[in-house]
Formats: structure tokens, C-alpha cells, sequence
């Protein structure tokens, strides 16, 4: 039996989608005690509820049920986008999400376009370089770039821009002053990588057979680079920006706490230590699909860049 | 995740840059006027937090996060004094409490509103009280402050009777905390998690809830009109601040700098690590208080293991050097324990002779006691080795440090202390239970009676005490009544029967260390020692 590839790929989606959300309930049931017992016995206070209080709040919450019946309603519910009341704050853990989701997708989208101008820019401008030393200086940026802990990088870059020089504000999300400094320390990892892996390419596509071939027909030194070089390179580093924008996100919890933003890795984090499971879902489907649909559209631009990958699809689809 | 939170890395890292902090701290000196003038009304506070208060209902919440924010939306019938602990006038001007402490009648102060315009009247104290029963469990303190809650009668409009069915003497300072601050009737037209949101939060309090940004700030505006505070404050009419901005501030290196480099004009939780640059000058100022209630303390499990022995017990008590814990590991504005309950606690009672460090007496007492030192230092009884394990959660930053300094100190005795960091909901899960030797905690309540909550065998029993013992005997006595005179000697012989037992081993008192920047001024501590905003102000920056 054949099936379309494009019902396939919906139908891969949603099986993703499915396996997030129950790992995620899977994981989070399996750890011991759950959100009510973080919540009434984490008082600063020091207080902790009677048992007969816990289970009280249990039944509130409907944690008291069989954990298949609890994943069967959470599960419908959540078809309906309905993922639940968050047990720590009380609000509704979609809205929590949608709420969180601007601030982190404004530091993440800019981070990503500075990781890929400036990752882009050194493996390009280290490989293309006559100058033995400046080659060696921009290539050895990266591996320095991945070794940095970003909360360090964070904090160094708040005592020097906020601190010290006042340029930038140390906390909050309001303008885009506040969005330089999460989003350059954000970028630092994101970018040294991308640098990384351009640069190896780029280098494996310039030792090949073919490029002898182009410059030996006459093609500018340019042309070589960018024209053929550049071009087959860029496709392991676009599917990589997929990769990357999973790093965004979990850089997020650390950026956001250094900065103190609100965002999805703040929600996240504190979710998953109140063991909030409406929350963790909620951010896990959500993030799921958009992984989801950002590799969709990695995938239908592969076939731009290199037209083999266009040929086998339609092959596919020939059979369909 | 547990054991290895992002912010326990961030600290870490934070610790490794204080040469740039410093030098950021020491270019800001000049920042502010520092002119400590007359109070002037007016301008915006910007308090540093350094967690997310997940709910700003303060009837609901239990983090000092949250109740440093929800004590200033609220009033409460009754005030307490911070130096005395005597329970004072609020919205209520007077109250009797009949012989058994089981019917509390208050007489309402005319001319309170709530922020939506309706009276502070009987009614609206009757359906807050029924309120905060309905909420059960989420509303953590107050449901402890109204375990025996019969009902509410109102018996005119400005009177009201609140009934126990069992004597509650702990009601009436109870009344003063921000747990039972009373809300407008009209807030419970909302849910319970509404509330939380801001959504229905309506109080008589000098401040209104204005607006929230989870993990980033929340915003209260002055009152306008108000004039029924507390008389223990400061000054009466309204409150100073046109503005509270609270920023949530979670990594302390952050709130440390943005104080220092004027981002901020006060924060909360100042790491021991930084409290010298605020301490030093530069208009920088350092208000302290420690809280009052159940201290820091080893508290053990009287049927588990080694613990069971009462010379044990003690020898751990002999063998701590509580002076040495808050001088290395905190810092001087941390005090060492000299009872089970903090200084400030009302009733509190002078122990500190029961708990001077005294190594040799601890190892003769273990010698007596058949322990002899083995191999590896650790003493041996018929082949027991004298060891027990600790559970704690980080709650507290310095959690880990403490445990650390005293395992070393109890090794010189012979005593081998295993330390166990867990997650909160895993230390509540063994607490629940009673899967310790030791646990590890403290709890913040101006009252005595918090000694009931979690050693008579009718309630917490965190020390498996067996049901009749002489300790739930005086803690029965001292809820019986609201008066001192009566009260006191109950109170008093609780707390040595449990020092003495070493049923709970006290080792230092949590303090609360604020900072403020040279424009901030009045920043002030009520009797829970949470934050009271009502006289505080800014000088022009």
C-alpha cells in the first residue's frame, strides 16, 4: 500500500507530536512525588500539608486517578489544545505557554540571524583568505565559541555593557535594548557551530575533483568559492540550522534566567522542577510541532540548493 | 534537573567574577543623593525578587516571594509589633476571646474600604474567613491557621465572631499575618486561580494590584484615600509610593550588580557571599531581621537508627559549633541558635547554655554511652556504626554549606552524618513518610504555637513522638490561651523539653538581608519579618 508522501509526512508529524506528549507524561509520572507535593511542601515557610490535605489537593487536580485514565483525559484533552490547568500558578498552561512563547521566539530569532551572519561570515572569510594567519585566527573563533558556557558569557557581558559601561539594560524585556545582550549570548554557541560545520564543508567541497575542473575551465577564485563551494556546502549547515534552533530554545532557560526575561525557558524550567505536567506538555507538543514544521521547511528547501534531492522526490511521487 | 538547576550553575559562575563586580560596585557610589531627608510621597520603588511569586493571592501562598508582594494589598483585622510580638489594632480596634480561646469576637474601625468601594464591614470578614477555608489545601498557612474553624457570625455590621471547635490561641496572631488578610467579598465571585493572576485580588491594603508579568515584574499602585493603617506604622494617611515595581531577579550576581550599578533601588536575599559591598557604604544600606518561629534545625526521628538513643541526640547537639556555622558559612547578621525557636519569636526563651558547643562533653557522653571511636574514626556500639543521614531540599541557599560544615564537625566526635539534597517534592514525599533519621528545615511563624504544628503527636509529629508524651502535654497548654502570663510558662518548658530531649537539634536562625540603593528609604520588616511597604519612599533621584 502506497501512500502520499505528503499524508506520510502529516502522519509522521502527528506521530511525533503523540510520542512528545507521552514521553513527556511518561517521564514526569515516573519521577517521584508530583506537582501537589512540590507545592505544599516547597513553602519558604516550611509548612507542609497533612495528608489528608495532600490528597484533598490530589483529587483538585485530578492527580488522585489512575495514571491511564489521567493520560487519557490529559491526552483528549490536549486534542483540543486544552492542556490543562498548571498546578504552581494556576493559570491555564496553554496561555502560560502562548504567553512566554513572543519574548523567547524575539531573543531566539534574532539570535539565530546573528549566529548565522557571523558563524556564516567566519567559516566563509577563514576559508577563503590567502592569509595564512587570519585564516588560522577565524578558524580557531568556533572551537573557542562551544567551549564558553553561555551563563558565563551571559553574566560577563551584563557586568560590562550593563554595569560597568550602562549601555544596555541588565534586566526585563521591554524594547530592543533588552534583546542585545540575551540575544548575542545566545547566538555565541549557536553561531560557533554553524562556523564549524560551514567550514568543514567548505573545505571537504573545495578539495573535491570537481572544483579542480571549474578552475581549471577558468572560473574566478570567487566564483569557485561562492558560486560551487558555498553552494554544496550549505546544505549540511541549513539542515543543521534545524539542530540549532533545538540549542535556541535550551539555551533559552539559561539566557532567560541570567536576564531575567520571561520566556518558555523559565516556564520550562520551573515547570519541570514543580513537576507542573500540564505546563511540561504544553511547552513539549508545542515545541515538538514547531520542530516539526521548521524541518518541513528545511526539506522544501534542500531541493533549491541542490536538485538531486528534487529528483528523488519526484520519483517518489511518481509511484504515488 | 535536580541537583544541577541551571541556577545553581549560574551561582556558581556568578561567585567566579566578583573581581567585575566589585570594581562595577565601587564606580556606583555616587549614583544616588543619599539624602536621608523627610519622607517625600511620590516615585516608584524598584524591588529586586529573587523568585517568581507563581501566585499573588496572599491568602493562597506560602513563598516569601509571593507574601512580601500580597502583604501590601491587604489589611488585617489585627497588627503585630515587630519588637514586642504583642498583637495590635488594625481593622479591627478591639477583640475578646472568651476563657478557652475558642470564640474571637472583633469590633470593626469604621471608614475601611476595599479597593472596588464596598465597606470593610462583619460581612465581608465573615465570606473572606469562609473564603479562605473553602480553599483548602491551596491555601497552605491559613489552613493551618484555621484547622478547628467552625464558623464566622455576623453579629453586627461592625462586629464579627469567629468560633473554634477546639481552643485556638494561635487564632490571634494569626489574624495579623497576610494569610487571613481580608479580601472583598466580590473577589470570590472569582476562582481561586483568578486570584492568583491579580484577577479579583481586591484588598483594603495602602497598595493595588495594578499588573503582572510572570517571571519578569509585578506592579502595585498607591491607594488613594486610604487612612485606616495599622498605628504601629510609621506615619498615617497614604502611602508614600506612587509605585511598587517588583522585578524578579532570580541569579543573585544580577541582583547584586543591578543594585549596585542603579537598575534597582532595593533588593531581597542578599547572598552572605555579597552582603560586604552593601555593608561598606557608599549610601548603600543593609537592613537585617531574622525571622521569627522554628529555627534551622537537625530535627530527628526518635524510632530510626542511632537516633532513637537520647545520649546520641544530645552528643550531636554538644558536638555543633553554631557560632563556627554562621561565622564561616553564613555571615555576623545570621545568629546562631539559642532555642528551638527564633529570638524574635514572642515567648521565645533564653537556651543558649543547652546549646554552647562542647565537644569533650559530647565524647564523654558517647564513651559512657558504649560508642567507642572504630577505624576510621566513626564510633561503633555492637557493631552499629554511629551514623545518620540528613534530607534536605534547597530551599535555601546555603542549605548545602551548613550540612557540609557540620558533618566535619560531627566527625570529630566520633559521628558520621550522611547529607542527602533532594528535591522538594521528594524531601516532602519522605517526610510524609517518615522515611529520615534527620530532616532538615525551618519554618517562619510569629507564634509559639508553630511548635504544635510539628511536634504533637496530633499533628505533624515529626519526631514520632509516641501520643501522650510530657511535650504534647505543654504545647496543648499553651493553645489553650491567648494570655502571656498563662501562656508563657507552657511555651517556655516545650522548648527545653525539646532542647533537652534534642527531639529537634537548632543550629541557626534564617535572616532576611535586604540592600538598599542610596535613594531607597524606610524599606521596613513586619512581625514575620516580610517586607512593609507602607513607609517606604524615594528620595529624588
Amino acid at each position: 500500500m502506497r501512500v502520499h508522501p505528503v499524508v506520510r509526512r502529516l502522519l509522521q508529524a502527528v506521530l511525533v507530536l503523540w510520542a512528545a506528549f507521552t514521553l513527556s507524561f511518561v517521564i514526569l509520572y515516573l519521577l517521584p512525588g508530583d506537582a501537589v507535593l512540590t507545592k505544599l511542601g516547597g513553602a519558604d515557610g516550611g509548612v507542609t500539608a497533612s495528608p489528608q490535605q495532600i490528597a484533598e489537593a490530589r483529587a483538585q487536580y485530578g492527580l488522585d486517578e489512575p495514571v491511564l485514565v489521567q493520560y487519557g483525559k490529559r491526552l483528549a484533552d490536549a486534542l483540543h489544545g486544552d492542556f490543562g490547568t498548571s498546578v504552581s500558578t494556576g493559570d491555564d498552561a496553554t496561555h502560560m505557554v502562548l504567553t512566554a512563547l513572543p519574548p523567547t521566539l524575539a531573543v531566539t530569532g534574532v539570535a539565530l540571524v546573528l549566529a548565522v551572519v557571523f558563524g556564516g561570515g567566519i567559516a566563509i572569510l577563514g576559508t577563503y583568505t590567502r592569509v595564512r594567519a587570519v585564516s588560522q585566527f577565524l578558524l580557531s573563533l568556533p572551537p573557542l565559541g562551544t567551549s564558553l558556557p553561555t551563563f558565563w558569557v551571559g553574566l560577563l557581558l551584563i557586568q560590562l555593557f550593563s554595569f560597568r559601561l550602562r549601555l544596555f539594560p541588565a534586566l526585563g524585556a521591554t524594547g530592543f535594548a533588552s534583546l542585545v545582550l540575551p540575544a548575542i549570548t545566545l547566538a555565541l554557541p549557536t553561531g560557533a557551530i554553524i562556523a564549524q560545520v560551514l567550514a568543514k564543508s567548505l573545505r571537504t567541497q573545495l578539495a573535491e575533483p570537481y572544483i579542480e575542473i571549474t578552475r581549471a575551465k577558468g572560473a574566478s577564485r570567487r566564483r569557485v568559492h561562492f558560486g560551487h563551494a558555498l553552494r554544496n556546502a550549505g546544505l549540511p549547515a541549513l539542515t543543521l540550522v534545524g539542530v540549532v534552533a533545538g540549542n535556541l530554545l535550551a539555551g533559552s532557560v539559561v539566557t532567560e534566567t541570567v536576564f531575567s526575561r520571561d520566556g518558555l525557558g523559565r516556564v520550562t524550567a520551573s515547570a519541570v522542577t514543580a513537576q507542573d505536567i500540564p505546563v511540561v506538555q504544553a511547552v513539549i507538543v508545542l515545541s515538538a510541532l514547531f520542530f516539526v514544521l521548521l524541518n518541513l521547511a528545511v526539506d522544501l528547501l534542500y531541493p533549491l540548493l541542490d536538485p538531486r534531492v528534487a529528483v528523488v522526490r519526484e520519483k517518489v511521487t511518481a509511484h504515488g | 534537573m535536580p541537583g544541577h538547576s541551571p541556577s545553581r550553575l549560574l551561582r556558581a559562575a556568578a561567585l567566579a567574577l566578583p573581581v567585575l563586580l566589585l570594581t562595577a560596585c565601587a564606580s556606583a557610589g555616587g549614583a544616588g543623593a543619599g539624602d536621608a531627608g523627610p519622607p517625600r510621597p511620590g516615585g516608584t520603588l524598584r524591588l529586586g525578587l529573587s523568585s517568581n511569586p507563581d501566585c499573588l493571592d496572599p491568602q493562597q501562598v506560602s513563598t516569601n516571594a509571593a507574601l512580601n508582594v500580597g502583604r501590601q494589598l491587604v489589611d488585617s483585622l489585627t497588627d503585630q509589633d515587630p519588637k514586642t510580638g504583642a498583637i495590635t489594632p488594625w481593622l479591627a480596634d478591639k477583640w475578646t476571646v472568651n476563657a478557652d480561646s475558642t470564640s474571637f469576637t472583633f469590633h470593626l474601625k469604621p471608614g475601611a474600604t476595599f479597593s472596588d468601594g464596598t465597606p470593610v464591614d462583619a460581612g465581608a470578614v465573615k465570606t473572606s474567613f469562609d473564603g479562605i477555608k473553602a480553599l483548602g489545601a491551596k491555601a497552605l498557612l491559613g489552613a493551618s491557621y484555621l484547622a478547628t474553624y467552625r464558623s464566622s457570625t455576623v453579629v453586627d455590621p461592625a462586629t464579627v465572631r469567629i468560633d473554634f471547635t477546639a481552643p485556638s490561641a494561635q487564632f490571634l496572631q494569626a489574624t495579623s499575618t497576610m494569610s487571613l488578610g481580608v479580601l472583598a467579598p466580590a473577589a470570590y465571585k472569582k476562582t481561586a486561580e483568578q486570584r492568583c493572576q491579580g484577577d479579583g485580588l481586591l484588598g483594603s491594603g495602602p497598595f493595588v494590584f495594578t499588573s503582572f508579568k510572570p517571571n519578569q515584574e509585578v506592579v502595585l499602585s498607591k491607594r488613594t484615600g486610604y487612612h485606616w493603617g495599622s498605628p504601629l506604622w510609621a506615619h498615617q494617611g497614604e502611602a508614600y509610593l506612587d509605585k511598587v515595581d517588583y522585578k524578579i531577579v532570580p541569579e543573585p550576581g544580577v541582583r547584586t550588580g543591578s543594585l549596585a550599578s542603579g537598575q534597582l533601588d532595593a533588593i531581597t536575599d542578599v547572598q552572605p557571599v555579597d552582603e560586604p559591598q552593601f555593608a561598606a557604604g557608599g549610601g548603600f544600606t543593609e537592613p537585617v531581621r531574622p525571622n521569627p518561629g522554628i529555627v534551622f534545625n537537625l530535627h530527628a526521628n526518635v524510632t530510626r537508627g542511632v537516633l532513637a538513643d537520647v545520649k546520641v541526640r544530645q552528643a550531636v547537639s554538644k558536638g555543633i559549633n553554631r557560632p563556627e556555622v554562621t561565622s564561616t558559612v553564613l555571615t555576623k547578621n545570621y545568629k546562631p541558635a539559642t532555642s528551638i525557636l527564633g529570638s524574635a519569636t514572642p515567648l521565645y526563651t533564653d537556651l543558649s547554655k543547652d546549646l554552647a558547643y562542647d565537644p569533650t562533653g559530647a565524647e564523654a557522653l558517647l564513651q559512657a554511652d558504649g560508642w567507642v571511636p572504630g577505624p576510621d574514626g566513626i564510633r561503633t556500639k555492637n557493631g552499629q556504626r554511629l551514623s545518620a543521614s540528613v534530607i534536605f531540599s534547597a530551599v535555601f541557599n546555603q542549605n548545602q554549606s551548613v550540612l557540609e560544615l557540620i558533618q566535619q564537625q560531627l566527625r570529630k566526635i566520633g559521628f558520621d552524618l550522611q547529607i542527602q539534597l533532594h528535591t522538594n517534592a521528594e524531601a516532602t514525599q519522605l517526610q510524609q513518610a517518615g522515611n529520615y533519621d534527620f530532616l532538615w528545615y525551618n519554618v517562619t511563624r510569629a507564634d509559639p504555637d508553630i511548635l504544635r504544628q510539628q511536634f504533637s503527636t496530633k499533628t505533624g509529629n515529626r519526631s514520632k513522638l509516641a501520643p501522650g508524651n510530657p511535650l504534647d502535654a505543654v504545647l496543648d497548654q499553651q493553645s489553650a490561651t491567648v494570655d502571656p502570663a498563662a501562656r508563657k510558662p507552657a511555651a517556655e518548658q516545650a522548648q527545653r523539653l525539646i532542647v533537652e530531649q534534642a527531639y529537634a537539634i537548632p543550629v541557626f536562625e534564617l535572616t532576611q538581608v535586604l540592600a538598599l540603593g542610596p535613594n531607597a528609604h524606610g524599606v521596613g520588616f513586619e512581625a514575620s519579618s516580610r517586607l512593609q511597604l507602607f513607609d517606604a519612599w524615594v528620595s529624588a533621584a
